[in-house]
C-alpha cells in the first residue's frame, strides 16, 4: 500500500491564514505561503489549502496562492472552497494546483463530480465531505462550511462520490474539528471500510496518539493536520519520527 | 547547455517547468521539432493515457524528432507516460506503438491484488524506489546521491516493463506488485513517478538530470 500521508491544511481567508475554532470563531494566524513552504520544508506529503470564505473574490485570491506556492513547493498541492464548475477547477489547476476538493456544489448538483472526473480525471477530483454525528453510527453532510444540512448520509454520500468519480475523500469531522481531543475514528472507519478510494481524515488531532488512533483503528490513507502544526504544538518532523517508531508506514525523508 | 521540455499539451509540463526553474535552468517549451533538435537536453513529460500521449506526439510531428534527438546521444528524460512513450508501445486501448527506443511494453496495472480486495488504480501516493540486486549503486544515474531508499510521489495506470533487466534502475513495489520505477540506458533516463511532486528526492533527480553531459 502507498505510505500513510502527512497533509499540512491550511484554511485560509483572503490573504490570511486562519484557524475556526470551534466556539471560538476564526483567529489569523498569518501569511499562508509562509507556512506552506515552511512546512513542505518539514516534510509534508501534499498541502491542502482550504478556502473558508469562498467568494468569488477570494477564488482569484486562491488562485493566486495557490500559483505562488506552485513555484516552490514540490508535493502535491490540493485546493478546495467555493469551486463551483468545471471552470473554476481549470482556474485551479492552471494555476498549479495538482488537485481541486469540491462540498457544496457536489451536493446540490452530484454530476459535476463525474464531469471533473471526466474533464480533468479522477486523480484531481477530492470529494470534500463535511460531516456531523446524527444518530449512533450515523453521520449527515454539511455544506456551506459546516452550516447547513444536506440531509445526505456520509457513508452512502462517499460511495456514490467513489461511483461518480471521485479520486479520493476529504472527511472531515465537524464536531471534532479545532477541539484537539481525537479524530472521529469511528467515522473515518465507516467510510475506509465503504470506499476503495484514499480517505483523507481531517478534523480533531491534538497529539501524535490521535494520528495512530485513526490509521490503525479508521483506516485513514492521510492525515490533515491544521491545529497543531500552525500553533507549533507538534513539528512535522516528530510527528512522522513517532509515526516511524510506532510502526506505521509514512515516507521517510533524506 | 538548453533544457527542453517537448510541448504536446501534457498536463504536467508547468510543474516541471517550475520545477526545474527553481534549480536554476531556464527551461524552454519544444513546440516544434526544431526546437526539439537545437536542445541541449530533452524532458518528456506525460500524464494521463499513453495513447493520447503519444497521439498528441505523433500529430504535432514530435516523435520523429524525439528518436532524432534520442540518437545524437544528448540527455533525454521521460516522465511518467512521458517514460512509458520510450518503450516499444502499450496494451491501453487496443494497441498504441510508442517509440521505441527501449525495448519492452507497457502493461495495465493488474487489479487483482494479493487480497480479497482489488487493489486501487491508480497507484497514487509515496512509495520507496529500490536498487535492483546486480547495480552497485546509483552512482553515475539520475538517482545518484540518494539514501536509503528514497520515497517518490507516484500517480499511474499503467507500468512499463523493459525486455532488458539491466535498463531498470529502480524498482517499486504497490499492493504485492513489484514494478519498474526508473530505466536508464546510455543518453536515456525515465521516472515512472513524478520527480517534480516528489520533494527534495524528485529535485536532487531532476538535478542530476541538469548535470549529465
Amino acid at each position: 500500500m502507498p505510505k500513510v500521508r502527512l497533509i499540512a491544511r491550511l484554511d485560509v481567508k483572503g490573504p490570511n491564514l486562519i484557524k475556526g475554532i470551534q466556539l471560538e470563531g476564526v483567529r489569523v494566524v498569518g501569511d499562508p505561503y509562509d507556512f506552506a513552504v515552511r512546512y513542505y520544508e518539514e516534510g509534508a506529503d501534499e498541502i491542502l489549502y482550504m478556502d473558508a470564505v469562498a467568494s468569488l473574490y477570494d477564488r482569484d485570491v486562491l488562485a493566486g496562492l495557490a500559483a505562488r506556492t506552485a513555484r516552490d513547493v514540490f508535493v502535491p498541492i490540493t485546493v478546495g472552497g467555493g469551486l463551483r464548475s468545471l471552470s473554476d477547477v481549470q482556474q485551479m489547476l492552471r494555476a498549479g494546483a495538482d488537485k481541486i476538493a469540491i462540498n457544496t456544489a457536489a451536493t446540490l448538483r452530484p454530476e459535476l463530480v463525474r464531469e471533473v472526473a471526466e474533464q480533468f480525471g479522477s486523480q484531481c477530483m477530492v470529494l470534500q465531505i463535511d460531516a456531523k454525528r446524527s444518530g449512533a453510527g450515523r453521520w449527515e453532510a454539511y455544506r456551506d462550511g459546516g452550516r447547513e444540512h444536506t440531509g445526505l448520509d456520509v457513508v452512502e454520500w462517499a460511495m456514490r462520490g467513489q461511483q461518480l468519480g471521485a479520486g479520493e475523500i476529504l472527511l472531515t469531522s465537524v464536531d471534532c474539528e479545532g477541539m484537539r481531543r481525537g479524530f472521529d475514528v469511528e467515522l473515518a472507519a465507516a467510510v475506509t471500510q465503504a470506499v476503495s478510494i484514499p480517505v483523507i481524515v481531517s478534523g480533531g488531532m491534538g497529539d501524535f496518539s490521535h494520528l495512530a488512533a485513526v490509521v490503525e483503528r479508521g483506516g485513514a490513507d492521510a492525515v490533515a493536520m491544521a491545529y497543531v502544526l500552525h500553533y507549533r504544538k507538534l513539528a512535522l518532523p516528530a510527528i512522522r519520527n513517532a509515526a516511524v517508531d510506532r510502526g506505521i508506514d509514512v515516507r521517510r525523508l533524506q | 547547455m538548453s533544457t527542453v521540455i517537448a510541448d504536446f499539451g501534457a498536463g504536467n509540463l508547468q510543474s516541471v517547468a517550475r520545477a526545474l526553474q527553481k534549480l536554476g535552468a531556464e527551461p524552454k517549451l519544444a513546440t516544434t521539432s526544431r526546437d526539439i533538435m537545437e536542445a541541449g537536453r530533452l524532458v518528456l513529460p506525460g500524464v494521463g493515457a499513453f495513447a493520447a500521449c503519444i497521439g498528441a506526439l505523433r500529430e504535432r510531428g514530435l516523435d520523429e524528432a524525439v528518436v532524432r534527438f534520442a540518437q545524437t546521444g544528448k540527455p533525454v528524460l521521460g516522465i511518467c507516460v512521458g517514460m512509458q512513450m520510450l518503450f516499444d508501445g502499450s496494451d491501453e486501448f487496443g494497441q498504441s506503438t510508442g517509440l521505441s527506443l527501449l525495448p519492452g511494453w507497457v502493461r495495465a496495472l493488474p487489479s487483482q491484488g494479493p487480497g480479497p480486495r482489488p487493489r486501487k488504480v491508480p497507484h497514487v501516493g509515496w512509495s520507496d524506489l529500490h536498487k535492483p540486486d546486480r547495480a552497485p549503486d546509483w552512482s553515475g544515474t539520475i538517482l545518484a546521491g540518494l539514501g536509503s531508499p528514497p520515497s517518490a510521489y507516484f500517480l499511474h495506470s499503467f507500468v512499463a516493463q523493459p525486455t532488458a533487466p539491466e535498463d531498470e534502475v529502480a524498482w517499486s513495489e504497490y499492493d504485492g506488485l513489484t514494478f519498474t520505477a526508473a530505466v536508464a540506458r546510455g543518453n536515456l533516463s525515465g521516472c515512472q513517478f513524478h520527480p517534480e511532486k516528489s520533494g527534495s528526492v524528485g529535485l536532487m533527480i531532476l538535478s542530476n538530470f541538469l548535470k549529465l553531459q
